[in-house]
């Protein structure tokens, strides 16, 4: 039996997602044609569209759907900012533990565009300096083109105070986008109330297709495209629409946010039941982002002292459990995870820690089986690391 | 897993053998190169992908264990070193010693694996002295030499799968089991030094001093760019500008880093029949002072030399039968009896 704690990675698809999917998939038409079959395209990716937008509490015509998360970031990011250079405004502000989807697209924009890039710091359980914030826009605000800082981070889960950053940000009418791929159907999220200018989603972190994205970008705002071609999408974001991954977005959407609560409410004892275990057998180890205020109930982000991720990867991996550590460089070596450092670790704690995410399918036997090899693990990986 | 056709097949034969197998590929650049470039080095991202078929074909967990701190410590920083001395190194057998048969094994063994498999081409055989280091049985491609640098205990800890196989008959057995490594040319050279340069390598980081170039009685006859890149018994390259009265070429004799001198006579003149090592390293009992027949190797696909051999106030010392030409101190002598390997030890002095 295999154990899949890496959902934060990517998380099974639910059926209903795969019914809509495959019903999809034998369906003929583009569905930018103007026939009977094109219509009938158009006419399913119009109403997935709007169900899209109920739930995160947008405007149908304010969803733009990307081939993936990492597109539409790159979209907002590079759109956002250039559609304000031209006024004089070059600052891009980030936080320092943005996804590489938000990190490398701002380094382009400062290698190739002009872009001087601003990380906002985090405090010790991963949440952003807002003083920062404050301090750089009451200086500086009338420079800053874009501020982008993610919902919830992929690595600890640790929600950030994204409403504050709007309140700060409006003050100097300075656009913010916010990467919620995590955050999706998961926390509450809406767009609306949040007062975001953009925002991002990624179909396959909540039980949806691959190769599917969603910018949502307020309307009335035009921005530069990167793929220029057919005008699908406000003329910001053209090809062909992809209806069967669109329907089985719109359809895992609606299942996660519909059953987020009871999800979460048996994830949460899922994950205390789990670090109290871990916590028992393995005294040392502790949580990161543990005091933070908000968290996802899927996420354990723990640092096992005297150990190497890679070692512990391998070993659970032959024990069957999936579990993940920071990110792989182009080599596919562990590389210390930038998130952790940002909190403060040094190379070798953040090199010593794992992330294990919780998702739909995961039971308390899950948790149980894990918790069942993990001293073993644990000696083993420690015993590699003396060598 | 270094992506090449070797590991490829060891690891299946591996498997076959009913031992559980994970291919592990070593990172050992912390800036790899994205693709290879002839045959040169084995670590490039392209590398790193074949290994990754190959395990993918063989039907085991992959994995990319870093080591490039280990190797750059164990590895690189000691052939700058020896250079730097003046000595001529060979890296592969530091890799083994350092690297593939220590920091990969004492790590695997911690994670409560059994052993390391390599393609090299060698043979282990269980006999009263314990798991000791043969020949391969396709001498032309036997690499006992560059393991002969390891102890009775690393070679417990060994497996190598191909020894018993000519190396055209592992291509065709990779070429059956469809991994497509199967026609993949053999890697050459360092695998750090990418661009096969070995002298324009060594001149980036140790600099290129000026230095006389001169013969037996002191007179320069001629000058260089840094003694290290100099290695005993060269003859191409000196660019003398005095030449030899009877026109007959002359040879690097001898490297004197702290003058950053080269020196340089006749061909006669390289000739030695003995050498010392020291740091020597038994893959069994220890060699003793007393005289022992058997044959020692200076080169990793040099031939088997005859001669007579002791260990006598912590330095293995061999007589050779026949004079040899030139040999360069750094190299590792690998002493045999028939052909198991007996030891080895790091060449520091050779005397005519």
């Amino acid at each position: 039996m295999s154990v899949y704690l890496d959902h934060a990675a990517t998380t099974p698809m639910v059926d209903s997602a795969i019914r809509a999917m495959t019903e999809q998939l034998g369906k003929l038409g583009n569905p930018s044609s103007l026939h009977a079959e094109g219509r009938s395209g158009r006419k399913d990716i119009e109403e997935a569209r709007e169900q899209i937008a109920a739930l995160v509490d947008c405007q149908p015509s304010e969803i733009i759907f990307t081939g993936s998360g990492t597109e539409a970031n790159n979209t907002a990011l590079k759109g956002l900012y250039w559609s304000r250079k031209t006024a004089g405004k070059n600052v891009v502000v980030i936080s320092a533990i943005e996804h590489h989807a938000i990190l490398d697209p701002a380094q382009w924009l400062h290698d190739h565009e002009g872009a001087e890039v601003v990380t906002i710091g985090v405090d010790a359980d991963g949440v952003i300096d807002l003083a920062q914030l404050r301090e750089l826009i009451a200086i500086r605000g009338n420079e800053v083109a874009v501020i982008s800082i993610m919902h919830a981070n992929n690595e600890t889960g640790v929600v950030q105070p994204i409403a504050q950053v709007v309140e700060l940000a409006n003050a100097a009418s300075i656009p913010v986008h916010s990467d919620c791929v995590q955050s999706f159907g998961k926390v509450p999220l809406s767009f609306r109330e949040l007062g975001l200018t953009a925002l991002t989603l990624s179909g396959h972190k909540f039980g949806g297709p691959l190769g599917i994205g969603v910018l949502v970008l307020r309307r009335g705002l035009e921005i530069p495209a990167l793929l220029h071609g057919g005008g699908q999408e406000r003329e910001i974001r053209s090809g062909t629409f992809n209806a069967p991954a669109i329907v089985a977005f719109a359809a895992a959407a609606q299942n996660a946010v519909s059953r987020m609560q009871e999800r979460n409410e048996w994830m949460m004892t899922l994950r205390e039941d789990f670090i109290r275990g871990l916590l028992a057998d393995v005294p040392d180890a502790y949580i990161n982002g543990a005091m933070a205020q908000e968290r996802l109930a899927g996420i354990v982000n723990v640092t096992f002292p005297g150990t190497e991720s890679d070692t512990l990867l391998l070993l659970f991996d032959a024990e069957g459990i999936s579990c993940s550590a920071g990110s792989a460089c182009s080599a596919g070596v562990q590389r210390p995870s930038h998130v952790l450092l940002a909190m403060g670790h040094d190379d070798v704690s953040a090199r010593s820690s794992l992330r294990f995410s919780l998702g739909w399918t995961t039971t308390g036997e899950d948790i149980d089986r894990v918790l069942g090899v993990l001293p073993q693990v644990i000696e083993r990986a420690r015993a590699a690391n003396l060598r | 897993m270094s992506g090449g056709v070797d590991s490829a097949v060891a690891a299946a034969r591996a498997v076959e053998a009913g031992h559980d197998v994970v291919g592990v590929h070593l990172a050992l650049s912390s800036n790899p190169q994205k693709y290879r470039s002839g045959a040169r080095g084995c670590c490039t991202i392209e590398d790193s992908h074949d290994a990754r078929r190959a395990a993918d074909v063989v039907g085991i967990p992959f994995y990319i264990w870093d080591m490039a701190e280990e190797f750059h410590a164990g590895v690189v920083e000691n052939f700058l070193a020896e250079y730097a001395a003046g000595r001529t190194p060979n890296p592969c057998l530091r890799c083994n010693e350092k690297i593939k048969f220590a920091a990969v094994l004492d790590r695997a063994r911690a994670m409560g694996f059994d052993g390391v498999v390599t393609g090299h081409y060698a043979i282990t055989k269980e006999g009263p002295m314990g798991k000791t280091l043969h020949r391969a049985v396709d001498i032309s491609k036997d690499q006992s030499y560059v393991l002969g640098v390891l102890t009775i205990e690393q070679i417990a800890g060994a497996i190598f799968p191909l020894g018993d196989t000519p190396k055209v008959d592992i291509r065709k057995e990779a070429a059956a089991r469809g991994l497509s490594v199967a026609n993949k040319p053999d890697s050459h050279d360092i695998c750090f030094v990418p661009s096969g340069d070995n002298a324009g390598w060594l001149h980036d980081r140790l600099g290129s001093e000026v230095g006389p170039i001169v013969d037996q009685n002191g007179i320069q006859v001629g000058q260089h760019r840094g003694a290290y890149t100099y290695t005993i018994g060269q003859r191409k390259g000196l660019n003398l500008s005095v030449p030899t009265a009877d026109g007959s070429p002359r040879f690097v004799l001898k490297i004197e880093p702290t003058t950053n001198t080269v020196v340089v006579g006749s061909r006669e003149d390289l000739a030695i029949t003995t050498m010392y090592g020291e740091n020597p390293v038994w893959c069994g009992p220890a060699v003793t002072s007393m005289d022992q027949r058997g044959y020692v190797q200076i080169r990793a696909h040099g031939s088997a030399l005859a001669c007579t051999y002791r260990y006598e106030k912590n330095q293995l010392i061999a007589v050779l039968d026949e004079p040899l030409l030139g040999l360069a101190t750094g190299q590792a002598m690998v002493i045999y009896e028939g052909d198991r390997v007996v030891g080895s030890a790091t060449v520091c002095e050779t005397s005519a």
